[in-house]
């Protein structure tokens, strides 16, 4: 655990960069400062948070912003079961480990497919204390930070990301399957909703596995 | 205001469901040798592309903007592995200059 901890660290500025940005997001729609700070704290999860609040905010229902941010999440059911094998205890405490699942901590587990839970875990830890110290703060300052894209804040997380990725890009058939994820993804995004795009790469998964 | 509370508690409960399926049904048992094969091959296929979509989506459309100097200068930095905190900072403010300037 102590380990993940410490694999998480670098993980607080950028949560609580992008929780921030969120913060400010939903205070300029006019939401009462608390329901972003409760929603980072009880749905953290960045990209579905995003997704469902631009819904509400271009007037859409709350059916259509839950789906949105529903199709966004789905990438944790083939993380999660990815990741299964790893957490302990009966259905309840399995479940209960599982809401630990988030991108960063997923990658950082990850060895050739044999996830660690400690890791997995621990690295959780510091993006949660970021992501809703973040809300808060831009919650409350709101608009008085201004544009956080202004910071270059939203260029955070696909660094974060790449640098997971590139160690996967010395081995030949990673590459292959990275590459192919990428592509499907890019070609997906004019077409279907946001998020689908990142849970269809999986199938370049599949493909790279089906060619071994 | 009602429609964000309402939100906020059916994505819980949908989000809390979706991350707890894979723990719950797969339970303890070892996967089956061509499911591990697939695993091992979900993260770069996901990484990659989240790296793309959060550089290159700008809602439905794609874009080259201030990300994308970002992006590339993050891998430089990748490329010459430099730690993971100055790889993020290095990516905002080459974004943020990009912004900036343009």
């Amino acid at each position: 655990m102590r380990a993940g901890i410490r694999a998480g660290l670098p993980l607080v500025l950028p949560t609580f960069a992008i929780g921030l940005s969120f913060g400010v997001l939903a205070v300029s729609l006019h939401w009462d400062p608390a329901a972003p700070i409760v929603m980072s704290l009880v749905v953290f999860s960045g990209s579905a948070q995003f997704a469902s609040t631009s819904v509400l905010g271009d007037g859409g229902t709350v059916l259509a912003a839950v789906l949105a941010a529903t199709l966004v999440n789905l990438r944790f059911l083939p993380m999660g079961i990815a990741a299964a094998p790893a957490f302990k205890g009966g259905p309840l405490r399995r479940a209960a480990e599982g809401q630990t699942l988030v991108d960063a901590s997923w990658a950082l587990a990850n060895d050739e497919g044999r996830f660690d839970r400690g890791i997995l875990i621990g690295a959780t830890l510091p993006q949660f204390v970021g992501w809703v110290g973040g809300t808060i703060v831009g919650a409350v300052a709101g608009s008085a930070i201004g544009d956080p894209k202004e910071l270059g804040l939203d260029a955070m997380f696909p660094a974060f990301f790449l640098v997971l990725l590139a160690p996967e890009l010395r081995n030949r058939r990673s590459l292959e399957v990275a590459i192919g994820g990428a592509a499907l993804a890019l070609a997906l995004v004019p077409i279907v909703p946001p998020g689908l795009p990142i849970v269809a790469a999986s199938a370049a998964a599949v493909m790279g596995a089906l060619r071994q | 205001m009602t429609a964000v509370w309402t939100t906020i508690g059916v994505l819980t409960l949908v989000s809390a469901t979706i991350k707890a399926t894979g723990p719950v049904l797969v339970g303890g048992r070892e996967l089956p040798r061509w499911a591990t094969r697939i695993i091992a091959l979900l993260a770069p296929a996901l990484l990659a592309a989240l790296v793309v979509v959060d550089t290159f989506a700008d809602g439905k459309s794609l874009v080259i903007d201030a990300r994308a100097a970002g992006l590339a200068a993050a891998a430089i930095a990748v490329a010459l592995r430099a730690p993971i905190i100055v790889v993020i900072l290095l990516a905002a403010a080459v974004t943020a200059l990009v912004r900036a300037v343009s």
